[in-house]
């Protein structure tokens, strides 16, 4: 059976799907992250088969996939350091209890 | 300038003020009561010596031809707006000012003096002297103007002194209504006098006394014909400058304040109610007066006005039984007396006698008035009431005062050789040279003021003796007494001063004599008042209550002062409040600030309205950027299928 775009994207939808639903519901910080992370590798798989299946001559999908990942590991770090800061100075990870900056 | 040192007479008060106003509380009362008094004595001194230099000093240029001439010690420029428009301040010395300087200075320090008597022990000693001291500055200041805007600044000064003293037993309902009573009725007036001021200086484009009066034709045909209701421009302006005065001054029908302003200490009273500040509407006119007896139609209404207020006064000074109450309505009464002297004046007539009349009264009735009101304070400060009602035969009890208060009573009547004799002979002679009618109308009145100024003598020192219980009256301390025995000793003395070599319209010399049939016929007023009033109220007896019976209308309305009060109370609360200001107010806050209230009202709920869409939770937003995008690509699909 030949492999085609569809199988790749598919589960790419699904993926990205899945991202945003837990970006909306879940309420732990890290849990939110882990969507994020989700929709952002979503995005990836779509612009190396996009790349493999298109433009086979070409490597710019390619290129943007690593670095797109490269930016993901920098924003997950960050947003590490701010959840752990957070956590630090109120001892809470729920989104729905930090409201203290809020007037 | 060789009497420049006149300028410490404002120096030295407003120090004192300054002074006593700010570490008094940190001195003992009689530190304070006793630095008052001694700086008050400084300033009389040099006010006497710049006055009586200034008199009879013999230098270079202080006489020419036989003219006084008006000496400007002082002149700083304060404020220069432009070319024309530059406020000045100054000493101006002419014979006028200085009379005043000798008036104030004296009776002031006799006040200081007496006060401290009379006030020992008051809450607030230290309070009382620091403004009697900013008083003395601010009257000395008006008296001393070189120019009328100058004149106005103190004018307001003494409107405040005024204020914080009648105001000065605060707690007392009575008193803080009184002072704001008197800050509101002279304040409403003085808004006459600034028009009247700005109307002359646009004129005339100068606010200096001396250029004014110096080329009167000038300042009256500067409007040039303008005319404004058809009363020329300048008429007008006097008018209202002379409604300044008629404020300060207490004439009919803006003296309603003065009975009022009898609530502030005795001692107070008697300085500024009666000697000095309201002297000061006639102070104003006659420092003008070259200008306005040019205006014959401001004439007549000063001499008007100023009958009727005497008329009027003494009507009601024959019925009340404040013995303050008496003595302010005479007061306004003998004010009224140096009005219309001013008003008849001409200087066609008599050489002009009825300004020299007027001031001679002005300065006799500053001595007499005040004598009288000191000694109405050493009744109060004996009997604790104002009342007559609780007074009766002192004579027993406090002799000096008894004797002073006679020579007071005998000065104000007009009995040879009392001092009022002279001066109010001088004024009769002035308004029966203008016309009859008015030398009789003065006549009457002089004989009414007779009436019930011994009225009142009688029914304190005599009438009958009531039961003064365990607290019997007494003679007064003697800083009290000192001052009352000064102030006879002036007011029989005081008429012989030779007014007309001295003070004069055109500040030469004017030769009076004693016309007799004018005062003999006062004195003969004057003494058959005086029996009137010894028959009616020597002793107790039920004649006079039953005249009042006889003409109970009559009485009841002298008693109420005519209903004026009531009348003023009609118009402001009837009238303007609820006919004017209550629909302005009402315009103001509904429709004006209503406007924007709406509009911040309709803000404030609309962005509470929709204020949950900024809550801060990124997911909610998420979720809506969502919904709307598959919203959108909903629609797109429809719209390409």
């Amino acid at each position: 059976m030949e492999i085609t775009m569809l199988m790749y994207l598919i589960p790419s939808l699904i993926m990205f799907g899945c991202g945003v639903y837990g970006f909306i519901t879940r309420k732990n910080m890290i849990a939110i992250l882990i969507s994020l992370e989700l929709m952002l590798n979503s995005v990836d798989i779509n612009f190396t088969v996009f790349n493999r299946y298109l433009f086979p001559g070409q490597m710019e999908g390619m290129m943007f996939t690593l670095f797109a990942i490269g930016i993901a590991a920098a924003e997950t770090a960050l947003a590490i350091a701010i959840v752990i800061n957070v956590f630090r100075a109120v001892k809470k990870v729920d989104i729905r209890e930090l409201t203290k900056m809020k007037f | 300038m060789e009497l420049s040192y006149t300028v410490a007479v404002l120096i030295i008060p407003i120090v004192m003020f300054l002074f006593l106003g700010i570490v008094g509380v940190k001195l003992s009362k009689k530190t304070a009561g006793l630095l008052g008094t001694c700086a008050m004595g400084v300033t009389t001194l040099i006010a006497y010596a710049s006055a009586l230099t200034y008199f009879f000093g013999t230098s270079q240029g202080q006489i020419v031809d036989g003219v006084r001439q008006q000496l400007e010690v002082l002149d700083i420029t304060w404020l220069q707006f432009t070319e024309n428009l530059v406020i000045k301040l100054g000493i101006l010395l002419d014979p006028i000012s200085a009379m005043m300087l000798i008036v104030i200075t004296t009776v002031s320090l006799m006040v200081h003096i007496y006060s401290l008597g009379y006030m020992d022990g008051e809450k607030g000693f230290q309070r009382y002297y620091a403004f009697l001291s900013l008083f003395t500055f601010s009257m000395l200041g008006l008296v001393v103007a070189t120019n009328i805007f100058q004149m106005y600044i103190f004018w307001e000064l003494v409107g405040v002194s005024s204020y914080l003293l009648i105001g000065f037993y605060y707690t007392l309902p009575a008193a803080v209504s009184a002072s704001k009573k008197a800050f509101i009725v002279t304040r409403f007036a003085d808004l006459g006098f600034l028009l009247g001021i700005l109307i002359l200086s646009f004129y005339t484009k100068t606010f200096d006394f001396v250029t004014l009066t110096s080329n009167p034709s000038a300042a009256i045909t500067s409007a040039g014909g303008a005319t404004f209701m058809g009363c020329s421009v300048m008429a007008w302006a006097l008018t209202l400058i002379f409604m300044g005065g008629a404020g300060k001054s207490a004439m009919f029908p803006l003296h309603i304040w003065l009975p009022d302003a009898m609530e502030g200490p005795t001692p107070v009273s008697a300085l500024i109610h009666a000697a000095t500040m309201v002297v000061a509407g006639v102070y104003l006119v006659a420092r003008l007066f070259p200008v306005y007896c040019l205006e014959e139609g401001t004439m007549t209404v000063i001499t008007v006005i100023g009958c009727v207020t005497a008329l009027y006064a003494a009507a009601v000074a024959c019925v009340q039984s404040d013995i303050k109450r008496v003595l302010a309505f005479s007061t306004i009464s003998q004010i009224a007396f140096m009005i219309t002297s001013l008003g008849v004046a001409r200087p066609e007539l008599h050489e002009g006698v009825g300004y020299m009349a007027s001031m001679f009264h002005l300065f006799t009735h500053a001595m007499f008035k005040a004598l009288l009101f000191l000694c109405a304070g050493a009744i109060i400060h004996a009997v604790h009431s104002n009342e007559m009602s609780k007074m009766g035969g002192l004579r027993k009890y406090m002799p000096i005062c008894n004797i002073a208060f006679l020579i007071g009573c005998l000065a104000i009547s007009g009995i040879w050789p009392f001092a009022g004799f002279f001066s109010k002979d001088e004024i009769l002679v002035a308004a029966y040279a203008n016309s009859p009618v008015w030398g009789i109308w003065l006549s009457a009145v002089a004989g009414m003021t007779a009436f019930y100024m011994f009225r009142l003598y009688y029914k304190i020192f005599w009438w009958n003796n009531p039961d003064y219980g365990h607290h019997t009256p007494h003679e007064a301390p003697m800083t009290m007494t000192f001052p009352l025995i000064f102030l006879s000793l002036v007011s029989i003395v005081a008429g012989f001063v030779p007014f007309g070599d001295l003070v004069t319209w055109n500040r030469g010399v004017l030769h009076t004599q004693i016309v007799w049939a004018v005062a003999g016929t006062s004195t003969v007023i004057a003494v058959a008042a005086i029996a009137l009033a010894t028959v009616l109220y020597y002793k107790e007896n039920p004649v006079p209550t039953k005249m009042a019976d006889a003409c109970r209308g009559l009485w009841t309305a002298a008693y109420k002062r005519f209903y004026m009060d009531e009348l003023y109370q009609f118009i402001t609360h009837k009238i303007i409040f609820a006919c004017i200001s209550r629909p302005i107010a009402w315009f103001d806050r509904r429709i004006i600030d209503g406007t924007f209230d709406l509009l911040a009202n309709v803000t404030n709920s609309a962005s509470y309205a929709v204020r949950k869409l900024q809550g801060g939770t990124i997911q909610g937003y998420v979720l809506v950027y969502i919904l709307g995008a598959a919203i959108l690509a909903a629609v797109s699909i429809i719209c390409l299928i």
